[in-house]
């Protein structure tokens, strides 16, 4: 299991459009990735539930893979967040 | 005629009739159904087809409002594909089995509550796209079309709200304004119609009853005027007519300088009322404020507006200006403007009575007030003071002196004041007469028309049956005019016209050529003026 954690610096947080490419890019790959923050938690390949977490700018949220390509889950979720939220 | 009181979206005017929308009350019942596979299918399907739809509202809101306002259905498209939300329809259909109208419904509602639950503004109106995207489907399910018919003549669309896709369905062109019940500031419809600059009011009680009812939408109040006077319907219609010209002229010409195609500079100012006309000063890039009425401040109250009340008033409209000129006239009562404190007798011919200056040499105690509240102003802008009404020098000069005894007072407190010029209207013969010596008593003139006009023509500009003569082209008037500017500027006075006149676009040219150095009109005026300002040579 492989994990980091990482601060939303996007004004909106992750408001739809970037929760739906954040979706896209995890489906990507077998290892059941996992979102958590603010108090909750929900799979990397669910729209409604990660928009759900209701995450705004500055909260933290640690994500984790796990799996056969955990590693490479890891550095896609963490370049996808540095560019887009 | 009835107002409803909204919240506008966006500031601008829309007139026609309402055109009301109602989604089909959409009846889904709940259905046992035996074959669950078969239902499954049934969703599949419907739920491909709502992709196609989505995909090309997707491409038509990106030709028509750009990516901003299309991103929303790629977001729709997402939202379909959501595990959780087919996994509950699935569950339903499977393992209850409902009809898939049924799984689908109660499953939107769900998720829509989950958002409607949220504490967040964005995230809360997201509730309204997972309700959209059930609605889209189910009707696919029942067989309904997509509505959005507008019909042939341009509509104010009601409804109790409206869904992004509903929204971006209709034809724009067919579109006047958008007024809905529901809905926020936040929603994606309102969104559209900012970005489609089309007036929009939110919360106003919509119903059956507002269908082809004549309207308007007054994006400045927030209001919903419905089967207007005519008199209102022509108030707005010139507004409207206003506003598209502003429009254009503002892309045009907002920021540029007022000068004539030979370099001399122009001042052109605004005329207002009250401290509230300052926006719309602002807004149409006046060079300044060429006549402030103070008696706003006297007609709205039962007594005399105290000095405080009145440098308020006055230091607001300065400090707003920002050292752009804010010219003053002093209390100009009587006439057609009464106030009942003032106990002003009945009078047979009030527009040659007791009125203006005349009050204000009669009766010191309120002109002076008044002059010390605007001399306190004026260390706070850039204030000029005109006197109305004059006829001779020695009036002049007694205002003068009042002027003087209020600075020494002032400098005697330590109070400050700024440097204030001193003018006096031209509006009567005898001041038209005289202006070579009134110029040397001050530093500007300015030339009211409207009165200058009926006591020229000797025309009682209330009196209707004389309106086919009241003639304000007459050569006699224009002839006052330009009198008027050549006294001036041999006794060093700049001279501006602040009547009516200023803004009669026929007659720019010739102001101009006459040496007129200002124009002060309404501030929906300026921008045309500009124009022509722009395009006249004064040689």
């Amino acid at each position: 299991m492989k994990t980091f954690n990482y601060t939303i610096k996007d004004e909106l947080g992750i408001h739809a459009r970037p929760a739906g490419l954040l979706v896209k890019e995890a489906k990507k790959f077998e290892s059941k990735i996992t979102l958590s923050g603010n108090g909750k938690s929900a799979e990397a390949g669910k729209l409604l539930a990660i928009m759900g977490m209701g995450l705004k700018q500055g909260a933290e949220l640690t994500v984790t893979a796990e799996g056969a390509d955990e590693d490479a889950a890891i550095a896609a979720m963490q370049e996808f967040l540095e560019k887009n939220l | 005629m009835k107002t409803y009181q909204g919240k506008s979206i966006l500031k601008g005017t829309a007139i026609g009739r309402i055109l009301y929308y109602s989604k089909e009350e959409q009846m889904v019942q709940r259905k046992s159904i035996d074959d669950p596979e078969a239902e499954w299918k049934r969703f599949e399907d419907a739920k491909e087809q709502a992709s196609e739809q989505l995909n090309a509202l997707y491409e038509k809101a990106l030709k028509e409002v750009g990516e901003q306002g299309a991103a929303i259905f790629e977001v729709h498209g997402m939202m379909l594909e959501d595990d959780d939300f087919n996994d509950s329809i699935k569950n339903m259909i499977k393992n209850q089995k409902v009809n898939a109208e049924y799984a689908v419904a109660t499953t939107g509602d769900n998720f829509s509550m989950m958002f409607a639950q949220m504490e967040d503004e964005y995230f809360k109106a997201r509730s309204a796209d997972i309700k959209d995207i059930a609605e889209r489907v189910v009707g696919i399910l029942q067989g309904r079309h997509a509505a959005g018919d507008l019909g042939d003549e341009p509509v104010i669309l009601a409804a109790k709200d409206l869904a992004p896709s509903e929204t971006v369905q209709m034809d724009k062109s067919k579109l006047l304004g958008f007024v809905t019940e529901l809905g926020s500031a936040n929603s994606h419809t309102a969104i559209l119609a900012r970005t489609m600059n089309i007036p929009a009011l939110i919360g106003i009680p919509v119903d059956a009853e507002l269908d082809g009812k004549m309207a308007i939408i007054d994006g400045v109040k927030g209001e919903l005027i419905v089967e207007p006077d005519e008199e209102t319907l022509a108030h707005y219609q010139s507004r409207k007519q206003e506003e598209q010209k502003q429009r254009e002229l503002l892309q045009q010409l907002k920021g540029k300088e007022d000068i004539t195609l030979d370099g001399k500079k122009i001042r052109l100012y605004a005329n207002i009322g009250s401290v509230g006309d300052v926006a719309r000063v602002l807004a149409n890039d006046a060079g300044g404020i060429g006549l402030f009425r103070s008696e706003f401040l006297y007609l709205e109250k039962d007594t005399f507006p105290t000095e405080e009340e009145q440098f308020q008033a006055y230091r607001t409209v300065a400090e707003t200006m920002a050292g752009k000129k804010v010219i003053i006239r002093t209390l100009d009562i009587g006439a057609d403007k009464q106030a009942d404190y003032f106990n002003l007798a009945h009078e047979d011919n009030p527009a040659m009575g007791y009125r203006a200056i005349r009050i204000c040499l009669d009766q010191p105690e309120i002109f002076k007030t008044q002059l010390r509240a605007l001399l306190r102003a004026s260390a706070y802008g850039s204030i000029g003071i005109m006197f109305p009404m004059i006829i001779s020098v020695k009036e002049v000069q007694q205002a003068k002196q009042y002027v003087a005894d209020i600075k020494a007072e002032l400098d005697e407190n330590g109070i400050p004041y700024g440097d204030v010029e001193l003018g006096v209207m031209i509006e009567t013969p005898a001041a038209v007469i005289i202006s070579e010596q009134l110029a040397k008593e001050v530093d500007f003139f300015s030339i009211g028309t409207n009165d200058l006009t009926q006591y020229t023509l000797a025309i009682d500009r209330q009196n209707a049956k004389l309106d086919n003569i009241y003639d304000s082209h007459h050569p006699a008037v224009l002839e006052m005019i330009r009198m008027t500017v050549e006294n001036g500027h041999k006794g060093g006075c700049w001279v501006g016209i602040c009547g009516e006149l200023g803004a009669d676009t026929t007659l720019t040219e010739d102001f101009l050529k006459m040496g007129v150095d200002e124009l002060s009109v309404t501030p929906g005026s300026v921008l045309p003026i500009r124009e022509i300002i722009r395009n006249t040579s004064v040689k």
